[in-house]
């Protein structure tokens, strides 16, 4: 596997950041060499950092006249062998939707950040999560990518490198999951000094949309090598050729397309447990609201209850064996959203255990006494 | 003219035009320019949307292609060759996607002054559709949601490009070979953004819902919306309404 290890371009050691430069620095790290963005509350602090930030580091930055192009232009550089990377919030999200499906369909590495807001439509800008199923099942097909749902600023920055790194790996576009409760928070982070970085496999004459195993990812090479490159999101066969109405082909690349994700779950979905060894209760929660219900936990631990949080760090593909094992253990599951029920359905479908919505879709963070109250509502 | 185009076609791959598409001529006169520049085939990024102009680099051209989104051939090039600037970029496309689902791309991306080069298959309606209007169908002209007759102007596409800051625009109908291919092989050599426009029939769709019996009566028909630029300033200016202007403009 082509992984290498790199220098950190920030002085390794604990600082203090925003969420938004977090991101920022987070892409840097990872070699990024492609941005292209709209401003977007709550992201634009994003774009205005890497205006900064990406020219001084030798990376291109390009601010576009929309969503569909700056997601567009980010496939055609990632085609010309760089990485890319594009940020935005909730209504940007929906234009990308068809961008997105586009570099699923080329295998095309490409990150984006959604700073997540409450919607629908232009809806709030303040926080919210709702793009949690838009993130699965937004650009049509289904086909699913990768998603991850960083809960600090600390996970904004090494989750964007990580972010980087699967998109590589997996060949496809990683949506990282951020919300505005996050990138507009500050807080201390841990800057190492060593940066683990994976490198996409050229490997020259092979067909670039094809594998011998169904679950495989096909080398990339890229514009300018001299491999006439044949890139279409119609569906192709193994080297690029069309053929949109052959049931064979269609079904070897869909099946291969989601098979390289969905037979790898357990080495892309990443969860935390606490205080489940013991635990009666479950909470289920991704994103800022982890950091209440991690709260919410432990004040009713020291009240003598038995409750513990499942973390869950990746949303796409869903962690679903983590969560029927704690369902196997608990009475009850509790899913604290900041939208009106998203998550919620997914897990209720993981296990048969008896799972309880918790749901506010106000423009404001949940707040662990409201997590604490809906446990004990739980439990009554 | 050089006959060495046909060695840029991509093997095992057959044109995949109907009878009389003005897409197959425009496509050669594309391969010659390449070949009279002397460019290298493999430092050259092919950029396509959705529709008949977009088959024409992809799949037939032997060189790297990306085949995109409709309407959004622009933003993929031009992200193409912001990360790799060595890439000689030229999109190829066709009018319904380049210009109406795509226009907001195509202005800006004049507007930025962006080093790819554009070339319009301009056939006049959507043809892999089936024939349906779009903003470069004549006033008055049938189409399958005009069965009465378009009654919204069309684009000019140059004075668009133009108007937006393009620095070179060009029109020629896909029979003036000659002035075509010098036409893509300038803008083609001419850094920042260049645009080509092709007038190129559609005797399928356009020609059989106008009335035009033959592949010939398509091309008439086309020819016969035209003006040299040359001619346009001896004429009066109602003289020249509803007509497109053929030649080369520039902005300074």
């Amino acid at each position: 596997m082509a992984w290498r290890t790199v220098s950190s371009t920030l002085p390794p050691g604990r600082i203090y950041l925003s969420g938004a430069d977090a991101i920022v620095e987070g892409a840097v790290a990872a070699r990024c060499g492609f941005f292209a963005g709209y401003p977007i509350t709550p992201t634009t602090e994003v774009l205005e950092r890497i205006a900064v930030r990406f020219p001084e580091e030798g990376a291109a930055f390009m601010q576009m006249e929309d969503e569909i192009a700056s997601v567009c232009s980010c496939i055609g550089a990632s085609w010309a062998g760089v990485k890319a990377m594009t940020v935005t919030s909730g209504p940007g999200f929906s234009l990308m939707q068809e961008g997105i499906g586009h570099a699923i369909m080329t295998e095309a590495p490409l990150v984006v950040v959604d700073g997540q807001r409450a919607g629908p439509s232009t809806g709030q800008v303040t926080v919210g999560a709702g793009d949690v199923m838009q993130a699965r099942w937004g650009t049509h097909g289904g086909i699913p990518t990768i998603a991850l749902a960083p809960w600090s600023v600390q996970e904004l920055y090494d989750g964007t490198i990580r972010a980087f790194n699967l998109a590589e790996q997996y060949r496809l576009p990683v949506l990282f999951m951020a919300e505005a409760a996050t990138t507009h928070l500050n807080e201390p982070l841990e800057i190492p000094s060593e940066v683990q970085l994976f490198e996409r496999d050229k490997n020259p004459g092979q067909p670039p949309f094809g594998t011998e195993s169904p679950d495989g990812v096909p080398p990339m090479p890229s514009f300018g090598e001299g491999e006439k490159l044949l890139v279409t999101a119609s569906t192709h066969n193994s080297w690029g050729f069309r053929r949109t109405a052959d049931p064979a082909t269609e079904r070897i690349l869909t099946s291969r397309l989601f098979n390289k994700v969905m037979m790898h779950v357990s080495d892309i979905a990443e969860v935390e447990e606490y205080y489940l060894d013991d635990a009666e209760l479950a909470v289920v929660a991704y994103g800022f609201t982890a950091r209440s219900a991690l709260a919410a936990v432990e004040q009713l631990r020291q009240e003598g209850q038995k409750v513990g949080l499942l973390r869950l760090k990746t949303l796409w593909p869903f962690p679903a064996e983590d969560v029927a094992r704690i369902g196997e253990r608990v009475k009850t599951i509790v899913v604290p959203e900041m939208n009106l029920g998203q998550l919620v359905h997914v897990v209720s479908a993981s296990t048969r255990c008896r799972v309880v919505a918790y749901n506010q879709m106000d423009g404001t963070v949940i707040y662990p006494s409201a997590i604490t109250e809906s446990i004990r509502n739980a439990c009554s | 003219m050089s006959a060495g185009w046909r060695k840029y076609l991509r093997p095992g791959v057959t044109l995949p035009f109907c009878p009389g598409c003005g897409h197959r001529l425009l496509l050669k006169h594309i391969l010659v320019a390449v070949d009279e520049l002397g460019l290298d085939f493999d430092q050259m990024l092919f950029v396509s949307g959705i529709g008949c102009g977009g088959w024409i680099p992809s799949p037939c051209f032997n060189s790297d292609t990306l085949h995109c989104l409709h309407g959004r051939a622009v933003p993929f090039a031009i992200g193409a060759k912001r990360a790799n600037p060595k890439l000689t970029t030229v999109v190829v496309s066709g009018d319904g996607d380049l210009v109406d689902i795509g226009g907001n791309h195509l202005i800006h991306a004049a507007r930025r002054d962006e080093d790819i080069t554009v070339i319009c298959a301009n056939n006049m309606n959507y043809g892999m559709t089936g024939g349906q209007v779009c903003s470069t169908t004549p006033l008055g002209a049938t189409t399958h949601t005009t069965p009465r007759g378009n009654t919204t102007r069309p684009f000019d596409l140059c004075a668009l490009v133009r108007g937006a800051g393009g620095k070179y625009a060009a029109r020629y109908l896909v029979t003036q070979g000659d002035a075509l291919v010098a036409a893509i092989k300038r803008a083609i050599q001419m850094p920042g953004f260049t645009f080509v426009e092709a007038l190129s029939p559609c005797p399928t769709q356009f020609g059989r819902q106008n009335r035009m019996d033959s592949i010939k009566e398509a091309y008439r028909y086309t020819e016969a919306m035209t003006l040299p630029r040359e001619l346009a300033s001896s004429r009066e200016a109602r003289d020249t309404v509803g007509l497109l202007l053929t030649g080369e403009f520039e902005n300074d």
